[in-house]
């Protein structure tokens, strides 16, 4: 049974000025699934994730957030960005708060719960990122790793249905890596939220990938979909194999 | 209260069989869209009852996420508050899963948290000291620093990054000429049709321009253009160099074998240092030029007997006292800019502050610094 797609990408095209980054992509992104878009540095692969998150509007083409399309009118756009989750590549979470005031932000705007519920949620979901004890902690006062859970805690405040994650374990040590990519696994399964990663972690990908997309620099394009630990081995594209057997591209 | 009776929703199903022993069935989806409906309607119906025992069916619930796991706790908390026994039964396996995900049996989620206790004041005005002393010490070793790198650029000139220098004049000159000709030009406005309702009454008009030029050229001019250039400049200069610190760059050209204070602090001081004395004089003709106004258009001089009279007035001495100070105050603002960008740590809000900081210590020492030059001016 093939799985309902959540989201659409049509035939975007992304430019920033004169530069060409993304030529004419598509794909789709079904329910429940953790979907990973890599590709060199460069290529990019951040470029697709403002686009579809809607801090980017799209040179041409469309992207609709289950069927409503956030390309066009400001209303729905709006409507779609309460689905969604992001966890930013430097975390974003703000300095002048705390980490509890960091994850209770939204859930105060959004939810109608009482100040001690949302007191107790956000304790709830400080413990489903392992971090509790630290509600009363300035970022500044908390590690990189710390801070991109608090990051994901705070994505995950409203339970969305999809949630975003530039480079999560980008400069952390394998330890706490391994910890976010469980922690990844973990809330796809129990919350059922569809995740789209954006990273170039290798272990990452092979651990938690369901699906992969690979973009492209030279062609502007994805190069490569599919299961990555069959990609691995049996794609087609020499580069495609280099990246994921870690190989440099001979300097010829 | 309500015996044999039920309270029940879509969500929710209340029975109570026995006196005290209340029974809850919950159902379908619970999560963000009604937990908070059921906690307010179920929290009346627990509260009001003296409870002994309480059971939570969670049967027909087909899904819950955290927010679920709130109402369940919520409830637990008002039952063991009531002392009674509380009682989950039914819990699927994906509930399960959840609500061990937020430690829902162990973790103490009512005990408060450890609030961050303000030390007594003793260490406070301790703390408050030492931040002091530090912040003066800062000051002196910046001023030393700087004073250092002015000598190491006029003995190596090479070392001066000449085509900053000429940016910041750009930016810290040219840019401001606009804004500081307009407030110039209205201030010698103002203060030329302010004295002529005086000077009118004895037929003195023609000492109007005597007053413009002289206050405008060795006392409002250098000021104003200070401030404004405090306002523009110094502010910009404590904000860059702030968020330079706060993102390493500033530790980056340490390791990389430059001064920071040649290579940041040194191009803007003498930028400022050149043009703001410039930039008094354009304020001072602008004034004039203001008075100039209200004196032939209001006080029926002529333009030659105005000129004439500012002319008389002026005296190099004076004007060269105006450029003077205004030299002085542009060292200050640009030092000050920059020793509190240099002092920015941690993170978006320090860089507001510095920016905040420069301008307000620069307003506050060109002030101090002008009152000084008046007392030293009475002593001439």
């Amino acid at each position: 049974m093939k799985k309902q797609a959540i989201i659409n990408v049509k035939n975007l095209v992304a430019r920033y000025g004169d530069d060409l980054i993304l030529k004419d992509i598509s794909f789709d992104v079904f329910e429940g699934e953790i979907l990973v878009v890599l590709g060199s540095s460069g290529c990019g692969k951040s470029t697709l994730l403002r686009h579809m998150i809607g801090l980017d509007r799209p040179f041409s083409g469309n992207i609709m957030i289950e069927g409503e399309d956030i390309t066009s009118s400001d209303d729905s756009h709006f409507n779609a960005l309460k689905k969604i989750g992001v966890l930013f590549q430097s975390s974003a979470l703000f300095g002048s708060m705390t980490v509890a005031e960091n994850i209770a932000l939204p859930i105060q705007e959004y939810s109608g719960l009482s100040k001690s519920s949302i007191a107790n949620l956000v304790r709830m979901k400080l413990c489903m990122v392992n971090l509790d004890g630290y509600e009363n902690y300035l970022p500044s006062e908390i590690s990189g790793g710390m801070k991109k859970r608090a990051g994901l805690a705070r994505a995950l405040a409203l339970n969305p249905k999809i949630l975003f994650l530039d480079e999560p374990t980008a400069g952390l040590d394998p330890v706490s890596s391994a910890e976010i990519d469980e922690l990844i696994l973990l809330i796809n399964k129990s919350i059922g939220a569809t995740i789209v990663i954006v990273t170039h972690a290798l272990d990452s990908i092979l651990n938690i990938a369901q699906r992969i997309i690979m973009l492209d620099k030279k062609t502007k394009s994805i190069i490569a979909e599919g299961d990555p630990r069959y990609l691995k081995d049996n794609s087609q594209n020499v580069s495609v194999r280099q990246f994921f057997n870690r190989k440099a591209k001979s300097r010829i | 209260m309500m015996k044999s009776e039920q309270l029940s929703s879509r969500f929710y199903e209340i029975s109570e069989k026995e006196k005290g022993k209340i029974s809850i069935l919950l159902k379908g989806k619970i999560d963000i869209k009604n937990s908070a409906h059921i906690l307010k309607k179920l929290t009346p119906a627990i509260k009001g009852n003296s409870l002994s025992s309480l059971v939570i069916d969670l049967g027909e619930v087909d899904y819950l996420d955290d927010f679920g796991a709130l109402v369940l706790l919520e409830i637990k908390h008002l039952v063991a508050e009531q002392k009674a026994k509380f009682n989950v039964v039914n819990v699927k396996d994906n509930i399960k899963e959840i609500l061990s995900l937020v430690n829902f049996e162990s973790h103490e989620y009512f005990v408060p948290l450890k609030k961050y206790k303000p030390p007594n004041i003793l260490v406070d005005l301790g703390e408050t000291a030492i931040q002091h002393t530090d912040n003066i010490r800062f000051f002196i070793s910046f001023l030393g620093s700087v004073i250092l790198s002015f000598i190491h650029v006029c003995i190596h000139p090479k070392d001066l990054r000449i085509n900053d220098t000429i940016t910041y004049m750009k930016k810290t000159g040219v840019d401001a000429l606009p804004i500081v000709a307009l407030i110039s030009f209205l201030l010698g406005l103002v203060m030329a049709f302010m004295s002529s309702l005086q000077l009118q009454q004895f037929g003195a008009n023609i000492y109007v321009a005597s007053l413009v030029s002289i206050a405008m050229v060795s006392e409002l001019g250098p000021i104003m253009t200070a401030i404004v250039v405090a306002g523009r400049s110094g502010s910009a200069f404590a904000a860059e160099i702030g968020s330079m610190k706060i993102s390493e760059e500033i530790d980056a050209l340490f390791t990389m074998g430059f001064n920071p204070t040649i290579f940041l602090a040194v191009p803007r001081i003498i930028a400022c240092i050149i043009v703001v004395p410039l930039l008094t004089l354009f304020s001072d003709v602008f004034a004039i030029s203001g008075g100039l106004l209200v004196g032939v258009f209001m006080l029926d001089l002529s333009t030659t007997s105005y000129i004439n009279q500012t002319i008389k007035t002026l005296t190099l001495f004076e004007v060269m006292w105006g450029m003077g100070k205004s030299f002085v105050f542009a060292a200050i603002v640009a030092w000050i800019g920059c020793l509190r960008g240099f002092q920015t740590r941690g993170g978006a809000d320090s860089v507001g502050n510095a920016a905040t900081s420069a301008v307000v210590s620069s307003i506050f020492l060109i002030i101090l610094f002008d009152s000084i030059f008046a007392v030293l001016r009475s002593f001439w």
